[in-house]
C-alpha cells in the first residue's frame, strides 16, 4: 500500500488507522506470523497500532504483548507470567528521557559521581536486556535517547558534566557499544529521529502530562515505521536492489541528446555536483550487500557511453543488470528480476519522469519506487524509505555484488557448451560442507530468514536458536559453501535435520539461487545421506509446506529419489527415502573433506 | 465558522477514528454513546480533530469536555480551518 511507504503523510495514518488496518488484512496477502513484546516506558497503544500497519504492510502479521505503563523493568527483571505465556519473537523496549532517573542535577556534584550515575543508569537497562536475552533468547530493539528541549544552562548543558545533553549523549555511547557487542540487539535510534524532525516537533510535554505520552502524537508514525524497518530487516523483507534510470537521475541532461560531452556530471558545475554526490552515495550502498542496476529508455551504446563518462563515479561493472533499450520500464525491471532470481518485490525503483513511476506503481504495485525530484530529496526517500536497514553485516554482503558479476559470466560460459554437464565440470565447482561453525553462525541465520523461493519448511530461525541447534546432538546440520572458476558463492544452502530412533527428519532444506541448476542440492543429499547412515538412521523423512513462493521445490523430494506418502490438499506433501541402498548423485561439484577442522 | 459544517466535518474525524461509518454525532454526543470511546480512543480522537480544524485543545479542555457540543463551541471560537 503505497500510503504507507515513505514518505507518509502522518496526519492521515493516525486519522484512518482502523480502516487501513482492515484494508491490508482483507488483501488477502501471505503474511509470517510474528508475536512481538513491546516494553514501555510511557504509552504505547498509538506506537503498537501504527507499528502494526507498517509490518502488515510489509508482509508480517504481528501479535501483540503490551506492558502495563511504565512496567518495561518489572516485567523485564522479574518477569511477568502473561509475557512467559506469550514467549515473543522478538522485544522492543520503548523508553525514552522521560524514563532517566539518574539524571545529574547540580554542579557540586563530582565528575566521578556523574560517572557512578551513568554506570548506575546503564546498568538498570543491562540488567533488562540480559534478563530478557535469557529468558527469552530473541532479537530486542532497545530505543536510545533524545535530548530534552530545556537547555537550563544553555550551551553548558551539552559538555558540562552536570549537563543533561552530555549525560544523554554518553549514556548512547554506551547503548551503542552494547549493540556493536551483543548479537541480536538493535537500537532503534530515536536520537536521529527526534533531530531530524526537531525536537520542537518531538516534543509535546503538554501530552506527556495528559497522556503519559513520550512523542508527540504527529512523530509516532514515524517511530513505529522506524520500529518496523528493524524487524522486518531482521526476518530478511529488506529490499535488494535498486533499479536506476539515467538520464537526469545519474546524470543531467539526456545522453542521447546532449551527448557524452553535454550530461553533467562531475566537479565543474552545481547541477554535476549534485549528481557526482548522489553517485557516489549510490556506490556506498553496494558494500553493505545492495545491488544495483540500470533501467533506462536509451540505446544501450548510449547509456554505456554515460558511464564512462571521466567524472562518472559509477562505472559499467558496478551494475547487475543494464537495462537500457525502449521497452516499458515494468517489463525490464521484471526482465532483471528473473535473471538475477530475484523477487520483484526486492526492488526499488528510482527515476526522475513521474510518468515512468506512475507506470511501474501500477504495472508492478510490489516494486518500490522513489521519485528523484531532486538528488538531495531522492537521497533522503532511499535513507528513510527503510528499504536497507541494517540489522548485521556478513561477510557476504561485502561480495554480494561481484557473486552476481560472476554469474553473469557463467551464463556467458553457458552458451559455449554442447551439454550441460559439460558446462558444470567446466565451472569447477568446489563445495565446503561444515557443520554450523560459529563463524558462520550470523550468515545461516540471514539465510533461513531470506530464503523463500528454494525453501521447503521456510522455518525462520533466530541467531540463538541456531546456536542452539548447534550444540544439540539429536540434529545433523549442514552448511554449503560453494566456490568455482569465477568466484567464491559464500555460503549458499542450509539443511537441518533432526535424529529420531533410526529416522531424520528434515526440518530445513534451503539453498540460495543464486546456485540454481548448479547440483549442489545432490552435493547437499550425499553428505546429508552419509552423516545420516554413520548416525544409524534408515530412512528419511523430507517435507514440503507449500508457500506462495516456493513452488520451485514442490517436486524436490521427487527429484532425490523419494517416496510420496502423503499429499494434502493445501499443497503440502511429506516424502521418505530408505537409505541403505543410496548411491551418491553428485558428479560435478568436488567435495572438500574434513572441513570441520 | 458555520456550526452545521462543523458538525459535518467532525462527523467524517469520527467515522476516520472509530472506523465505523454508521456513527453520526451531534450536540449532545458524548463517550457513552460510542462503544470504543474510551480513554485511548480518546487521545486519537483528540489529535484527529486538532489536526482537522488546525488548533490546539488546553489541557483542561481535554479532561473536561463533556460532550461534542463542548467540543463544536471551542472549534467555532478557535478553529483556523
Amino acid at each position: 500500500m503505497k500510503e504507507l511507504e515513505f514518505p507518509f503523510d502522518s496526519k492521515t495514518l493516525l486519522r484512518k488507522r482502523k480502516g487501513l488496518k482492515k484494508q491490508l488484512l482483507a488483501d488477502g496477502s501471505a503474511r509470517i506470523h510474528k508475536k512481538i513484546a513491546v516494553l514501555g516506558g510511557s504509552t504505547t497503544n498509538d506506537i503498537i497500532s501504527m507499528t502494526e500497519l507498517f509490518l502488515l504492510n510489509n508482509g508480517i502479521e504481528p501479535e501483540f504483548y503490551q506492558s502495563e505503563y511504565n512496567k518495561f523493568y518489572e516485567d523485564a527483571v522479574f518477569g511477568n507470567p502473561e509475557l512467559d505465556s506469550f514467549a515473543p519473537d522478538i522485544i522492543f523496549i520503548h523508553t525514552t528521557s522521560r524514563n532517566l532517573t539518574l539524571l545529574p542535577e547540580s554542579p557540586a556534584e563530582s565528575p566521578e559521581d556523574i560517572q557512578a550515575k551513568l554506570e548506575d543508569q546503564f546498568g538498570i537497562f543491562k540488567q533488562i536486556w540480559v534478563s530478557l536475552m535469557e529468558k527469552f533468547s530473541c532479537p530486542i530493539i532497545q530505543n536510545n535517547f533524545e535530548l530534552s528541549l530545556f537547555r537550563r544552562t544553555g550551551n553548558y548543558d551539552g559538555w558540562g558534566y552536570s549537563g543533561t545533553a552530555a549525560f544523554i549523549n554518553r549514556l548512547n555511547v554506551m547503548f551503542s557499544d552494547y549493540a556493536r557487542n551483543n548479537n541480536g540487539f538493535y537500537i532503534n535510534d530515536i536520537n536521529y529521529l527526534s533531530s531530524v524532525l526537531s525536537l520542537t516537533e518531538w516534543h509535546d510535554p503538554e501530552a506527556w502530562y495528559l497522556y503519559k505520552h513520550a512523542v508527540r502524537m504527529s512523530c509516532i508514525p514515524d517511530l513505529a515505521f522506524s520500529v518496523a524497518s528493524i524487524i522486518k530487516s531482521v526476518y530478511g523483507k529488506n529490499k535488494k536492489v535498486i533499479d536506476l534510470d539515467m538520464d537526469n537521475t545519474l546524470w543531467g541532461g539526456v545522453i542521447g541528446d546532449d551527448g557524452q560531452e553535454g550530461i553533467e556530471i562531475g566537479p565543474e558545475t552545481a547541477v554535476g555536483q549534485s549528481f557526482s554526490e548522489f553517485q557516489q552515495f549510490l556506490k556506498g550502498y553496494k558494500n553493505y550487500g545492495v545491488l544495483l542496476a540500470v533501467c533506462s529508455k536509451n540505446d544501450e551504446e548510449n547509456a554505456l557511453l554515460g558511464l564512462e563518462h571521466p567524472s562518472s563515479v559509477l562505472r559499467k561493472d558496478d551494475f547487475v543488470s543494464i537495462k537500457a533499450n525502449w521497452d516499458p520500464k515494468d517489463r525490464n525491471i521484471a526482465d532483471s528480476a528473473s535473471e538475477l532470481n530475484l523477487g520483484i518485490d526486492s526492488f526499488v525503483f528510482v527515476d526522475d519522469n513521474p510518468a515512468e513511476i506512475a507506470i511501474v506503481n501500477g504495472q508492478l504495485p510490489q516494486v518500490s519506487t522513489v521519485e528523484l525530484t531532486s538528488v538531495d530529496q531522492a537521497m533522503y526517500c532511499l535513507s528513510r524509505g527503510g528499504y536497507f536497514e541494517v540489522t548485521s553485516v556478513s561477510a557476504d554482503d561485502l561480495k554480494r555484488s561481484e557473486m552476481y558479476a560472476a554469474n553473469a559470466q557463467r551464463a556467458a560460459q553457458q552458451k559455449s557448451f554442447g551439454s550441460y554437464t559439460d558446462y558444470l565440470l567446466s565451472l569447477e565447482m568446489t563445495a565446503a560442507i561444515t557443520d554450523f561453525l560459529p563463524v558462520y553462525r550470523q550468515r545461516i541465520t540471514q539465510l533461513t530468514n531470506k530464503s523463500n523461493q528454494f525453501n521447503c519448511t521456510t522455518r525462520r530461525f533466530t541467531e540463538s536458536e541456531i546456536e542452539e541447534i548447534g550444540n544439540n546432538d539429536s540434529y545433523i546440520r549442514l552448511c554449503g559453501q560453494l566456490s568455482d572458476k569465477f568466484g567464491d558463492n559464500g555460503i549458499v544452502s542450509v539443511v537441518i535435520g533432526n535424529i529420531s530412533g533410526d529416522q531424520l527428519n528434515i526440518d530445513l532444506w534451503l539453498m540460495s539461487c543464486r546456485v540454481l541448476k548448479r547440483d549442489m542440492e545432490l552435493a547437499m543429499l550425499d553428505e546429508l545421506v552419509r552423516q545420516a547412515k554413520e548416525r544409524g538412521v534408515n530412512r528419511i523423512n523430507g517435507y514440503y509446506y507449500k508457500t506462495a513462493k516456493n513452488n520451485m521445490v514442490s517436486e524436490l523430494y521427487g527429484s532425490f529419489g523419494f517416496e510420496l506418502d502423503e499429499k494434502c490438499e493445501n499443497g503440502d506433501s511429506v516424502w521418505h527415502l530408505d537409505i541403505n541402498t543410496y548411491t551418491n548423485k553428485n558428479h560435478v561439484i568436488k567435495v572438500k573433506e574434513n572441513c570441520n577442522e | 465558522m458555520n456550526k452545521n459544517d462543523v458538525i459535518a466535518r467532525l462527523n467524517e474525524v469520527f467515522r476516520d477514528v472509530f472506523g465505523d461509518d454508521s456513527i453520526t454525532v451531534n450536540a449532545s454526543t458524548t463517550a457513552a454513546d460510542i462503544d470504543d470511546w474510551d480513554s485511548i480512543e480518546h487521545i486519537n480522537l483528540m489529535e484527529a480533530v486538532e489536526q482537522e480544524f488546525g488548533l490546539r485543545f488546553k489541557m483542561r479542555e481535554v479532561s473536561g469536555m463533556k460532550n461534542v457540543g463542548e467540543m463544536i463551541d471551542i472549534i467555532c471560537e478557535r478553529g483556523t480551518k
